[in-house]
């Protein structure tokens, strides 16, 4: 539901008001931030401190101790690897294909429908539809839709599309299948909201200038719905690289499939190894943070944050 | 010929794509009619039944964990928005120091993927000797929700033109009176919309929730839990539900925003 954020923060503001020193700025920001430092900035803290926890001497199974272990950092990427490589390919792949599936949805909702308000209206309500119903039952669904006994399963193997031993669920491609699906509406309102606004103006005066339609869209149209692309981008890719409901084993996942956020889940709530969990989050944090910063620094769209 | 393909093309394409996009809710939705004893896989016969007596499966555990989700959901909005909602108005009116720091704390939890969030919840709640149980929930589900609402409301704060606030300190307004007056209403449309976000995110919130609910229960989590021995087909029923009902109130909001556009385009 990100989409609300980022589609505003591209609303065109009016002059900006003169703005006022007063105490009253300190009462309204003091009550939010002081909720945020405590709920969100010192958990950030504590997962860094427990990340370099050492088990307690004849200490049973949970019990750490503060401590500077850095080796736990050195174990958790030897052991977890794969599943570090797995997170951020998946996303990067359901990213893309997001983008591929929604870049042309968005242009026409966005562009092509101006004419038509009410269709326009009805195409967001739908792009946002799946939103009110359980992500989890939605990911079920599919899971269902793809089991061995389904009709899509079968027909496929009656025409030898697929072999008779395959299976669906259980494969990377049913789990970047799942985040594809799941973030397709997080790609497309961001889109949406920029090509919006995209002046056809320039399109025509493109292919005025003896431009083909494919020159016109690199040139033209693609830069200028950078902002949306960089938006969809970076709201698709962030909650895939740590979701970890599609590839689980109970959803489309399987045993090959898990990634970081798995791992992440199963170290904290059934292994009770708090510091492996804590230092897995802490890599997942800093690469996205990395990512983050250099993507936005090279597509020129700061004033996004 | 080539003429007309291309502009069926994108229409076309467009109409398939929604269509994929509603697959899994139309499944959702037929299968909560499905006459199904435990789990809810194989189509068993239409029946009605689910609907009328949602309650009745294994004791009602998931209209339990159903109404924990809309209990977390209220209180979490109540706070985030009324939170959210004075910093949005803070950062577009008032100059403070730390600008720049306040807005990068604001951005980083929706750049946090829900993983770190839940496990540094869980982690401080550890550390501190906090048991997790429903006010956990609560208090994980605020903090997410605050940055949404911030940029939901700050977009409306900054729309508003400041003249109509100063025209009521002319005609002698006192501060409370303007701000409740003038001010507010004049919010209300975003703060809704805040509102409305924020409950949507805390009541289909998962991974956050699973690392600070302890023995709690909520929907999202019922699934998860269930997914492994099958899903009773009441849970379909609740989802099917929530989702009607949010399409009406969407639809109303969009239609009423429409009529009401309407009517101040005719009197200027």
């Amino acid at each position: 539901m990100a989409f609300a954020a980022f589609s505003s923060t591209a609303a065109p503001t009016t002059d900006p008001v003169t703005r006022r020193r007063s105490p009253v700025a300190l009462f309204l920001l003091l009550p939010g931030i002081l909720y945020l430092v405590l709920f969100f900035l010192t958990p950030l803290i504590s997962l860094l401190l427990t990340s370099f926890q050492a088990p307690r001497e004849f200490g049973d199974i949970g019990q750490f101790d503060y401590a500077f272990r850095w080796q736990n950092y050195l174990e958790v990427v030897t052991t977890y690897w794969p599943h570090i490589v797995r997170s951020f390919s998946y996303a990067l792949a359901a990213t893309f294909f997001a983008l591929l599936i929604s870049y042309p949805l968005a242009y026409f909702i966005g562009v092509k429908a101006r004419k038509w308000p009410l269709l326009q209206s009805l195409m967001l309500v739908l792009v946002i539809a799946p939103f009110f119903i359980s992500f989890l039952l939605r990911t079920l669904a599919w899971k269902q839709l793809f089991s061995d006994e389904s009709f899509v399963v079968q027909s496929l193997k009656a025409l030898s599309l697929l072999g008779p031993e395959a299976h669906v669920t259980g494969t990377a491609f049913s789990v970047i299948f799942g985040l594809t699906y799941n973030f397709i509406p997080f790609m497309t309102l961001p889109l949406y909201t920029t090509l919006e606004r995209l002046d056809v103006r320039y399109l025509e005066a493109g292919s005025d200038l003896y431009a083909s339609p494919f020159h016109v869209f690199r040139k033209v149209t693609i830069p200028l719905s950078m902002p949306g692309i960089v938006a969809g981008t970076l709201l698709t890719f962030i909650p895939a690289a740590g979701d970890y409901i599609n590839a689980s084993r109970d959803f489309l996942g399987g045993t090959g499939t898990q990634m970081m956020g798995n791992v992440i889940e199963a170290n904290f709530l059934v292994l009770q190894n708090f510091p492996a969990a804590a230092a897995l989050s802490i890599i997942l944090m800093t690469v996205i943070l990395v990512i983050v910063s250099i993507y936005v620094k090279r597509s020129g769209t700061e004033e996004l944050l | 010929m080539k003429f007309s393909l291309g502009k069926w093309l994108l229409p076309v394409y467009s109409g398939l794509a929604l269509l994929f996009l509603m697959i899994p809710i139309g499944y959702t939705f037929v299968y909560s009619f499905n006459d199904s004893l435990k789990s809810n896989i194989t189509w068993q016969g239409f029946t009605l039944d689910k609907w009328f007596n949602v309650c009745n499966v294994q004791n009602g555990a998931v209209c339990q964990a159903f109404g924990n989700s809309l209990f977390i959901g209220a209180v979490a909005t109540v706070a985030a928005t009324t939170l959210g909602t004075m910093i949005a108005i803070a950062i577009v009116r008032y100059r403070f120091r730390f600008r720049s720091q306040t807005s990068l704390l604001l951005f980083l939890p929706m750049a946090t993927p829900e993983v770190v969030l839940g496990a540094g919840l869980a982690a401080q709640f550890l550390s501190v000797g906090v048991p997790k149980d429903m006010l956990t929930i609560i208090l994980a589900h605020t903090m997410f929700c605050i940055s949404f609402v911030v940029v939901t409301v700050k977009a409306r704060v900054a729309s508003l033109d400041p003249a109509l606030e100063e025209a009521g300190r002319d005609l002698y307004g006192s501060a409370v009176q303007v701000f409740a007056r003038i001010t507010f209403p004049l919010l209300l449309p975003g703060i809704l919309a805040a509102a409305l976000l924020s409950f949507a995110l805390s009541f289909d919130d998962f991974i956050i929730t699973n690392f600070n609910s302890g023995a709690v229960s909520t929907f999202p989590k019922y699934i998860y839990i269930s997914a492994a021995r099958g899903i009773p087909a009441e849970a379909n029923v609740l989802a099917s539900a929530v989702f009607i009902i949010a399409i009406v109130v969407v639809v109303t909001v969009q239609v009423t925003g429409a009529a009401k556009a309407r009517r101040l385009a005719r009197l200027s």
